[in-house]
């Protein structure tokens, strides 16, 4: 022990000190002399100690709290969530119901949802995020896909923000989050009629701007390319499941050929425990239903949360959700797919579906009630409707469900959902689903947005 | 295009509209200068920054006082509040992880991003105990920095104030000398109160209690009290029966008669324990403003180094 070789030092020099002093001292106050000389000696040493004890604690407890080395994530948030569902449904074809992408697709088990997430500030102005995921089809081979890829800005000047790259559309609450987020186990029937099984989806710029007025404003517009099967109701190759024709290989001549995504949201601090969001969206673009044919899609949102002043780990806590969307769809004359291929006698000319406007809308209310830490029962309404006086293909056909559930988050790393559907579809008839689903979260959890 | 004209003029919109707000004042020497906009994280941390901005500084907190701080909802009216924010002061260690980074996303302000002088991370340079030698989840929610719960020893909350005195003065130079003075107060202040706070527990040094969450461990170490259990058998993880049973067995061999908790943990569990060992829950919230008469830091600390010490002498 140091502290020990410089007490021991300190008192040698002290005796030795006081030795020669006493030797050069002849008279009778030599004695007092030394004795104060001694005393005061000796209490310079005990504050000394006492200094010296302090030190040594004050060591002991830094070692103890070192800073660990990071092993990684120091310039980058990694992080794995992986998704199992696991269940049983009346109806044998899963994938007629369930029509999300990351749903549950079979009776039995389904990994839908396997996302590898990366993200971290780039430098001081950006910050870039990606989403890759990975699926297993129904005959377990693997699928990935780049979900999505973007920076961010952070340091424009007048609270504007742009996000560029490939990114999920914000057009009302449900079509940005990724399944983590969800309430229920699978998207909602207006998701997936008017977005498709992936959502609204794509490639391009986002300019948002939050307003300089008292309470949350942000206005927002995204310029994205049309095609592709997550831009389901634009150009997209299977939009024959929404018109009936065949889908025309489209070209883009110029920027009206382009999506067009813009969104209002506001929120309202309600009192000191309830919070109301309200939306407004809109998706326009071209369709390739015909060479100049476009589709309008418009959404309300809203949510509204109590949650307890008392709250512990975010409960007890009550929310509602609720998204109303109708598209016009603007089709063509054209030649239905099936009569194209049906035989018919030589000279005939195809028959042509008139031009119209496909009408659809659909909506979906869900309550999530979140009882005691980490336990937190759902109930979700819905439906989806096509407009009876046009063409209405298998897809558009109308249907309601209705999906009671129980969640529960051992942490906020785990997650246990069972879910039962009651699904009416028209002209097909009811079906009973029970989902489980499970999923788990490895690195990072990124903080929740509202 | 009906588009286009709507983009141009949400564009300049958006350049004309903010400009008057963020243009500098015309004269140098403006007669009322606008009070310093501060954002705490928690109350505590607010209340600090009360007592070093004074006058200077108008100061927000984001959570609730009653509320447990590890979950904040990332409500929108906090993006608007961090855009306007000059000054965030946050605990860091991990204690903010599931809300503040989306908030800041979306606030878009650089005046409060890390490593500007209008951030402040408490925790910086605060000597941080339970820091864990290896990140496992198995163990619960363990903070890879450490316990962030040190704002209850008022020696660490010293070094929080010096930081909040040094990045405000930074921000708002012409106000420095006054920072300085209220650190200085407020400094005296506390060691004063220090000192009669370990007078008033010094006959319990050593004295075991219990807790709900490991969110005392700083209060024990600074008053030399033995935290012997806690209701959690691992941080943020629900109380098991199991566990229980063993947190009451250890709590009756040890004679601990005080269980403390927060405003939000769960009381009922506290009280089922407390009944079997017949210990006392303690109402003991670490935030200001959570109960009655403890709206700055020092009635808070009052608060619980009182009832600490009520409890503890009525045990013996």
């Amino acid at each position: 022990m140091r502290p020990n070789h410089l007490v021991a030092t300190i008192v040698a020099a002290a005796v030795l000190t006081s030795t020669s002093v006493g030797a050069q001292q002849a008279s009778d106050t030599t004695a007092r002399r030394q004795q104060r000389a001694l005393d005061s000696l000796a209490t310079a040493l005990r504050t000394l100690q006492a200094r010296m004890d302090s030190l040594e604690h004050a060591r002991a407890s830094a070692s103890t709290a070192a800073a660990p080395v990071r092993t990684s994530g120091a310039y980058m948030n990694v992080s794995f969530v992986g998704l199992t569902d696991f269940g049983w449904s009346s109806t044998p074809d899963v994938e007629s119901l369930q029509k999300g992408d990351h749903d549950p697709k079979v009776r039995g088990f389904s990994h839908r949802n396997a996302e590898l997430s990366l993200d971290g500030a780039v430098d001081p102005y950006f910050k870039g995020v990606t989403n890759i995921v990975y699926k297993l089809d129904n005959n377990g081979e693997t699928s990935v896909e780049l979900e999505e890829m973007f920076v961010l800005t952070t340091a424009l000047p007048a609270n504007l923000q742009l996000k560029v790259g490939q990114f999920f559309a914000e057009f009302g609450r449900q079509n940005p989050q990724h399944p983590h987020s969800w309430g229920f186990a699978d998207q909602p029937l207006v998701l997936n009629r008017m977005f498709g099984p992936d959502g609204l989806r794509s490639q391009g710029v986002r300019l948002s701007w939050l307003l300089p007025t008292d309470f949350y404003t942000e206005a927002s517009l995204a310029v994205l390319n049309s095609s592709g099967g997550a831009a389901s109701s634009f150009r997209s190759e299977e939009s024959g499941l929404i018109h009936g024709g065949a889908a025309l290989d489209r070209q883009v001549k110029d920027l009206g050929d382009m999506l067009y995504v813009p969104r209002v949201a506001t929120s309202f601090e309600l009192n000191d425990t309830q919070t109301l969001v309200l939306g407004a969206s809109g998706a326009f673009g071209p369709n390739n239903s015909g060479v100049n044919t476009s589709t309008k899609i418009y959404g309300g949102d809203l949510y509204w949360k109590w949650k307890s002043t008392h709250a512990d780990q975010g409960f007890p806590f009550v929310s509602v959700q609720s998204e109303y969307i109708f598209r016009h769809y603007d089709a063509a004359k054209r030649p239905a797919v099936e009569d194209l291929e049906a035989p018919r006698p030589p000279g005939t000319a195809v028959p042509q579906l008139a031009a119209q406007t496909l009408k659809d809308d659909g909506a979906y209310a869900q309550i999530l009630w979140g009882i005691q830490p980490r336990i937190v029962a759902g109930f979700r309404g819905e439906f989806a409707h096509a407009d009876k006086s046009t063409f209405v293909s298998a897809d558009r056909a109308d249907r309601t469900r209705w999906s009671p559930n129980l969640t529960w988050y051992p942490t906020e790393f785990s997650k246990f959902r069972v879910q039962y559907n009651f699904d009416h579809r028209t002209g097909i008839g009811e079906d009973h689903s029970l989902w489980f689903q499970f999923e788990f979260l490895l690195g990072a959890h990124a903080a929740h947005k509202f | 295009m009906k588009i286009l004209p709507l983009f141009q003029i949400l564009v300049a919109a958006a350049i004309a509209a903010p400009v008057p707000i963020t243009a500098p004042p015309a004269s140098p020497a403006p007669p009322a200068r606008a009070k310093l906009s501060v954002v705490a994280t928690t109350p505590d941390l607010a209340s600090l920054a009360r007592e070093i901005g004074g006058d200077a500084v108008d100061v927000k907190a984001l959570a609730k006082p009653t509320e447990d701080p590890h979950f904040v909802d990332a409500k929108p009216s906090h993006i608007v509040t961090l855009n306007r924010a000059d000054v965030l002061i946050d605990g860091g260690a991990e204690l903010e992880l599931g809300w503040l980074p989306a908030l800041l996303e979306s606030a878009r302000n650089d005046k409060i991003a890390a490593g500007s002088p209008g951030r402040i991370s408490a925790s910086a340079g605060v000597q941080m105990m339970e820091v864990p030698s290896t990140f496992d989840r198995a163990k619960g929610d363990v903070h890879s920095l450490g316990n962030p719960h040190f704002l209850v020893d008022p020696v660490r909350v010293k070094l929080v104030i010096a930081q909040i005195t040094e990045h405000l003065s930074l921000v708002d130079p012409q106000s420095a000398p006054m920072f300085a003075a209220n650190r200085k107060k407020f400094e005296a202040a506390l060691d004063l109160k220090l000192a009669e706070w370990q007078k008033l527990l010094a006959p319990y040094k050593g004295a075991k209690i219990a807790t709900y969450h490991k969110d005392f461990v700083y209060l024990a170490e600074r008053f030399g009290l033995n935290i012997v259990e806690e209701l959690e058998p691992k941080p943020g993880i629900a109380p098991s029966p199991a566990h229980l049973a063993k947190v009451i067995g250890t709590m009756k061999s040890n004679n601990v008669k005080v269980i403390l908790v927060q405003p939000f943990q769960n009381r009922k569990t506290a009280e089922t324990v407390a009944r079997q060992t017949d210990a006392t829950v303690l109402d003991m919230p670490e935030q200001p403003g959570a109960t009655k008469n403890t709206d700055s830091y020092i009635a808070m600390m009052d608060n619980l180094v009182g009832t600490l010490a009520k409890a503890l002498g009525g045990a013996k």
